[in-house]
């Protein structure tokens, strides 16, 4: 069977008493709303039998169970179900547990401590009287001969997520980790086509907003003896298991990198001028942060740059201040345009602020400062606004903005009380 | 009206609020790096570190304690959707 496309009904052997009974979905052209495929996907689900009964490992979507079911039928009476493990709740693997819970009604099930309240979200009241457990790095469910052990990953990439160990045969069933969406029958990857795209387009996608979370997952795999990698989509990873691991740690670390101290903060300021008036008070907001030491300050017009190499500036930065005049009552398209190219990038906790000349109304800088606590920046310096041409004073007001957000970044600001009716 | 502090450790700001204030009425207004969800004790994106007067804060309710407890959290963590200011507490972003 080796090399030859997959088309019956049988579950697919990958080791020693562990089986592929999963599903392809070739036809599928964009998957999520956010991501697009040229080679549709599949739902991989896999079956473990041990002395002590049989456990199977996430399902498929919905639509596809009647062949997941044919494959696990070719291979286990339901009755032998003692356990169901759910390494990822997304209704693309959890689609066919009603049905599998149906057929196996005293299966346990195992999920992450995160996955429960998500649990009872998808299956209602479906979910009363289940007999589920939850569980994190350490635990394990004993199948007499060989053991099912866990691995808590949360956020790759929702806050459910866990990958499945078997240790006896070195063999990590991943969840979406190390997935890709690319629907080949062949379905090992020395055999399947040319995949690599797809592996670096879904982790892009996928995974890259949750890098620190990839990291502390790669911390708890990397030390494993891994001989295949089983994840929930794309080919099954068994010659050099390894090297995507390894591309999983390079795509999360700079490439570049940077020069200066590594205690040292960057930030970043763009801003976008037709008159001048917002790029004066830009390079004021330059002058103050460089009056702070252990800041590295970068000055980016928006209207000279495309967005992608701004993401990844951004996503390394400690700061970002955003400067634009109000045009028609809001802040410029590009502003916008590079505020709504942040979602594939973790911004929670870095630190935002934002500046702007106007003539009349001024909207621009609460409608940035806005958006950035919608992206969960944290926003403790107020915004600096200036009527028409900047005065000296105003000017020395956008210094001072400026060595307030370095202080911020560095800890070196002074300790201020304030009154909540001042917020008011 | 009784009062109390509450210090965000994270950009060093103390906030002399009402006492029965929630954390979350505060910490977005002076921009401290707590986050929120769905600000109604579901989803546990809150969850705020305790640095110290956790005795300060009202006793969580059930549903706080099986959100704190989904998400592993240890017992120096509350919800600040959820949390009210009795007393000085000192709170970080986790
Ligand atoms: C890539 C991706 C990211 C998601 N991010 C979030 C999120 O940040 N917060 C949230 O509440 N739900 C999130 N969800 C969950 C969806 O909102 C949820 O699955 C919803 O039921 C989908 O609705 P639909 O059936 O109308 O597509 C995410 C789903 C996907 C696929
Ligand atoms: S914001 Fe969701 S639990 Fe507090
Ligand atoms: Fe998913
Ligand atoms: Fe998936």
């Amino acid at each position: 069977m080796d090399g030859m496309p997959i088309t019956g009904t049988q579950a697919v052997a990958i080791g020693s008493d562990v089986y592929w009974i999963g599903a392809f979905d070739p036809s599928l052209r964009s998957f999520d709303l956010i991501l697009k495929t040229a080679n549709g996907t599949s739902y991989n689900s896999y079956l473990v039998r041990g002395a002590d009964g049989v456990c199977i490992v996430d399902t498929v979507k919905k639509e596809f169970q009647d062949i997941f079911f044919k494959r696990l039928e070719s291979i286990c009476a339901y009755d032998e179900i003692k356990y169901i493990v759910l390494n990822h709740m997304e209704p693309d693997h959890t689609g066919a547990l009603p049905e599998l819970l149906k057929r196996a009604p005293n299966a346990k099930v195992y999920l992450s401590f995160q996955a429960q309240g998500m649990l009872k979200g998808l299956l209602k009241e479906g979910a009363e009287n289940l007999d589920v457990t939850a569980v994190t790095t350490g635990d394990s469910i004993d199948l007499g001969n060989r053991k099912v052990s866990f691995i808590n990953t949360p956020f790759l990439h929702w806050p459910d997520t866990q990958c499945t160990w078997l240790e006896d045969c070195g063999m990590l069933l991943s969840g979406d980790l190390f997935g890709c969406h690319f629907c080949d029958e062949r379905l090992f990857n020395d055999l399947v086509g040319d995949f690599r795209f797809s592996f670096e387009y879904y982790y892009a996608h996928i995974m890259r907003p949750f890098k620190h979370h990839v990291l502390q997952a790669l911390d708890l795999i990397e030390p494993l003896d891994i001989k295949l990698i089983a994840p929930a989509h794309g080919p099954i990873l068994r010659e050099h298991p390894r090297e995507y691991v390894r591309h999983y740690h390079s795509m999360s670390v700079p490439h570049l990198r940077r020069e200066g101290e590594i205690t040292e903060k960057t930030l970043l300021i763009f801003y976008m001028s037709a008159y001048g008036s917002t790029g004066d008070m830009a390079k004021e907001v330059l002058k103050g942060a460089e009056q702070v030491s252990g800041v590295r300050i970068s000055l980016y017009d928006l209207e000279g740059g495309e967005m992608p190499p701004f993401v990844d500036l951004i996503e390394e930065a400690d700061g970002l201040v955003f400067g634009s005049p109000t045009i028609n009552g809001d802040a410029v398209k590009p502003v916008w345009d590079l505020l709504s190219s942040l979602c594939s990038i973790h911004t929670q906790g870095k630190l935002g602020a934002a500046f702007g000349s106007y003539g009349w109304t001024g909207e621009a800088v609460a409608m940035i400062e806005d958006r950035l606590r919608g992206l969960k920046f944290k926003v403790p310096v107020p915004g600096v606004k200036v009527k028409l041409i900047p005065t000296n004073e105003e000017l020395e007001e956008c210094r001072a903005f400026g060595r307030l957000i370095a202080e911020n970044l560095t800890g070196t600001n002074a300790p201020r009380v304030i009154d909540f009716s001042d917020l008011l | 009206m009784a009062k109390a502090t509450v210090k965000f450790s994270d950009i060093d700001l103390s906030v002399v609020v009402p006492v029965g204030t929630r954390i979350i009425e505060v910490s977005e207004k002076v921009g401290s790096g707590i986050v929120y969800g769905c600000r109604e004790c579901d989803c546990g994106t809150c969850i705020m570190m305790v640095e110290e007067g956790m005795e300060n804060l009202s006793t969580p309710s059930m549903l706080e304690d099986q959100v704190l407890r989904d998400n592993m959290a240890g017992k120096e963590f509350r919800l600040a959707c959820q949390a009210q200011v009795l007393g000085d507490v000192t709170i970080s972003p986790v």
